[in-house]
């Protein structure tokens, strides 16, 4: 046992450190370390940049564009991507479907899917959640008919995060509404063109357009657009959702935010000195950054673990970097308010729309502490996750 | 002790009550409002203004109601639960304030009566880039010229400035840029040659300035309080809108607290209601303790805020703070996590009520600061 990086480990980081920097814009980059809205532009850039040199999808398979990293290989990638503020590879594309195509998709749909899906020439986003069924996601009742060989799909989904760009949507839809919850489920690709999609914008607390409804009225999808088997999607969502889970951790993010945080309290001047100079701002400090390295091991250990089992079972600790990964991010957004203090009040309206940046980037503050509060909402809530491990691991 | 209302006090409060829940009972309505020029509806403010509500701390003898800080937390509380966005606070707790405390018998003349009929707003311009939460940190300048004095410098954050008819500006007429004396407060026409105010959105849904002074020349007529010595009338109007902004924020929290409870009672997941899980029901009684301790601090500010001794009402009022600001960020941040995505969005009032109670912990003093002001006064329980 080592916890140090081995001479190859830190070339391996200090090449990626330079690629960041040196081939990602560096507005892109900015408007991620100010915790601004990217636009979709910004989005494809970056993941494009990122495949064309087969950075974009390390955790896929590697006949399908993966790579054959090490724990700490991939552990260091995703740790200098977000220390450098690039932006996250599409989540929807390359963290859920396309593993769960890649694992359990047919060679024609991993033939039709995954390359697009990595180089972002299709934009998926993540049909799951409805106004009924949110914390109980599998009482789902958008519902799938078999005729004539199609499914024809009609409900409602809610909450679809960028769905306004999308060109797919990966949904769970009801197949079987006589079986137990979550026997009747399948996973169905569906493309937003089909007549009978209807997308509405519903806007979150901090103003932005990110989520929203997809309505289906007797869309019809083809039915080899059904992932796996029918009836079996429940099995593939939770393989997705641990996926998600251990994503939504972003150590390197609230490392980020951390050394931005330093910077802005020592440029901040209070009662004649530096913000920075106060003891008990700095043991605040101090006490995230201790909690982020435990949690830094924690993640190491759960993808360590995860290579000694099989592909397709998640490690049920993916509910501890959620839990333990999302407090952090709050805790990084809420010492940034604190640090602009009653400069985060004004919400000056920029030129082309909110995501001008200007200065220091201190009216962008407020928002993103209201918009990270979904992070201990969404992918399955913080309470959801603790009865996940009572029941898995503690047998209560 | 007694905690119990007058008669005349719930008179007052159910008729605040009644026009907070007409004007703003439904959500949809803040948006109207918030349309209007200025960002509020002056409809609405001729309806305050007609309640007498416009009048409330003024003397009686002076055309006034006659209120104290107990009349005042009533409407305060009525603000919060319904999020208002009218210049209450700005325009009769802190400018009124200014005018009853330190305002000539000219001024008071001229302007209570324009304060009451809802003609005239006001608004504190105080904060500069780089003052922070320290009222003495002053760069802003005023130098004498004849018998006006000539103002120049940099005010930001200047709640509901855009649309206040006359601000109150806090200069340095001497000493150096921290210093407790030296400091001079004015009332200026916010239409003087040399003011310009840039006028933006707050992240919580109101108004605010920046605000330029350059060569803004002001009579020696408009200074409130004396030369050099202002500070002691902005902590005192300070501290007198610090207990309602306490206030604010219990009416806020309690709304938050019946708007969570309501989801927990009707929201159905896995085939109940969630608030039969205990993990949620013991997260609803904690949120509850911490409204209930920040009552308990609001009142103790309307008691405390008109205490004329600064030594004893200062402290006071930063505990109060303390208090409200650690209840505030519980409340608001356990509101959306129990309300879920829902209260993630723009059109549900959860959201709002959370954003509001983040900029109030912001508004003269965060938890650090009052913390330092309660510590170093060392007042609340004494040493053996
Ligand atoms: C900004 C945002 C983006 C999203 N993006 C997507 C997306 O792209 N695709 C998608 O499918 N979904 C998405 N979601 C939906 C998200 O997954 C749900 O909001 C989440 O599952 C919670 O459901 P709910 O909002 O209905 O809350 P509810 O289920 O109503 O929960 C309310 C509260 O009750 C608690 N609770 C519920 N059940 C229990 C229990 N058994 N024990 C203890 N506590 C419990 C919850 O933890 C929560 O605190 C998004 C949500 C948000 C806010």
């Amino acid at each position: 046992m080592d916890l140090r990086f081995t001479p190859e480990e830190i070339a391996f980081r200090d090449e990626l450190r330079r690629f960041f920097r040196s081939e990602i814009p560096a507005e892109i980059r900015r408007k991620v370390a100010e915790g601004r809205h990217l636009s979709k532009e910004d989005i494809v850039t970056s993941q494009r940049i990122l495949h064309a040199h087969g950075l974009a999808t390390p955790n896929w398979p590697v006949a399908w564009g993966g790579k054959d990293w090490s724990p700490v290989q991939r552990y260091i990638f995703t740790e200098e991507l977000q220390r450098a503020a690039v932006p996250l590879p599409l989540q929807f594309n390359v963290f859920m479907v396309g593993p769960v195509i890649a694992a359990f998709g047919s060679e024609e749909q991993k033939r039709r899917f995954l390359p697009a899906t990595a180089s972002l020439d299709i934009w998926w986003c993540q049909g799951f959640s409805e106004p009924g069924a949110g914390s109980d996601l599998a009482s789902l009742k958008t519902r799938a008919e078999k005729r004539d060989g199609k499914y024809v799909v009609s409900g409602q989904k809610a909450w679809t995060t960028l769905g306004q760009h999308a060109d797919w949507i990966f949904c769970l839809v009801r197949t079987d509404r006589e079986a137990k919850k979550q026997r009747g489920i399948s996973f169905l690709l569906i493309d937003m063109k089909s007549p009978g999609i209807t997308v509405r914008p519903v806007l979150t607390i901090d103003g932005s357009h990110e989520v929203n409804e997809v309505f289906f009225d007797e869309v019809e999808v083809p039915a080899e657009n059904l992932v796996g088997e029918e009836n079996k999607g429940w099995d593939y969502a939770k393989f997705l959702l641990a996926n998600e889970r251990t994503g939504i951790a972003r150590i390197g993010m609230s490392k980020q935010r951390i050394a931005r945080a330093k910077r802005l309290a020592r440029d901040t001047e209070a009662n004649g000195r530096s913000l920075w100079a106060d003891p008990d701002l700095r043991r605040r400090v101090a006490a995230i950054e201790v909690e982020l390295k435990a949690l830094e091991i924690t993640q190491m250990r759960v993808v360590a673990a995860q290579r000694q089992r099989d592909a397709d079972k998640p490690d049920p600790a993916s509910s501890i970097l959620k839990i333990k990964g999302s407090e952090l991010q709050q805790a990084t957004t809420e010492l940034l308010l604190d640090i602009a203090g009653p400069y985060a009040q004004p919400a000056p309206e920029h030129e082309e729309g909110r995501n001008e940046p200007d200065g220091d980037g201190l009216d962008a503050i407020a928002p993103l502490y209201f918009n990270a509060r979904k992070v201990s909402i969404y992918g399955g809530s913080n309470e959801i996750q603790r009865n996940i491990i009572a029941k898995a691991f503690l047998g209560l | 002790m007694d905690f119990d209302l007058t008669d005349e006090q719930r008179l007052l409060k159910d008729s605040v009550d009644r026009l907070i829940a007409d004007a703003y009972g439904d959500f949809e309505k803040r948006k109207r409002h918030q349309s209007g020029p200025g960002g509020y509806s002056h409809e609405l403010w001729s309806n305050f203004a007609e309640l007498g509500l416009l009048a409330l701390p003024f003397p009686e003898e002076e055309g006034g109601i006659g209120g104290g800080p107990v009349e005042t937390m009533l409407v305060m509380e009525a603000i919060g639960r319904g999020l208002v966005v009218e210049p209450y606070l700005d325009t009769v707790v802190l400018g009124g304030g200014f005018l009853r405390c330190g305002g000539t018998a000219a001024m008071r003349a001229e302007l209570m009566p324009q304060i009451a009929d809802g003609t005239l707003t006001l608004a504190l311009a105080q904060l500069e880039p780089h003052s922070r939460y320290c009222l003495n940190d002053v760069v802003t300048t005023a130098r004498r010229e004849g018998d006006a004095f000539v103002l120049n410098g940099r005010k930001v954050a200047v709640l509901h400035g855009d649309s206040a008819g006359r601000l109150v500006v806090s200069t340095r007429t001497a000493g150096a840029r921290a210093d407790r004396h030296g400091i001079t407060l004015f009332l200026l026409d916010a239409a003087a040659p040399g003011v310009t105010r840039r006028g933006m959105p707050t992240q919580d849904g109101l108004r605010a300035a920046d605000i330029q002074l350059e060569e803004v020349r002001v009579p020696a007529a408009d200074i409130l309080g004396e030369v050099d010595h202002g500070l002691a009338l902005l902590e005192q109007v300070v501290d007198i809108a610090l207990a309602a902004l306490c206030a604010e924020a219990v009416g806020v929290m309690e709304d938050l607290q019946r708007s969570t409870v309501d989801y927990l009672k009707t929201r159905q997941q896995f085939g109940v209601p969630i608030g039969s899980f205990q993990a949620l029901q013991h997260r609803a009684a904690d949120m509850l303790v911490a409204v209930e301790q920040a009552r308990s601090m609001a009142l103790y500010a309307a008691m405390m805020a008109e205490e004329p001794d600064p030594a004893l009402r200062r402290p006071a009022l930063s505990a109060a703070k303390v208090q409200i600001n650690q209840s505030a960020r519980k409340v608001g941040q356990e509101a959306v996590q129990l309300q879920g995505g829902i209260a993630m969005t723009f059109e549900y009032k959860a959201g709002h009520a959370f954003k509001r109670l983040a900029m109030i912990e912001k508004t003269f003093g965060d938890t650090d600061h009052h913390l330092n002001a309660v510590s170093e006064a060392d007042s609340l329980v004494e040493a053996e």
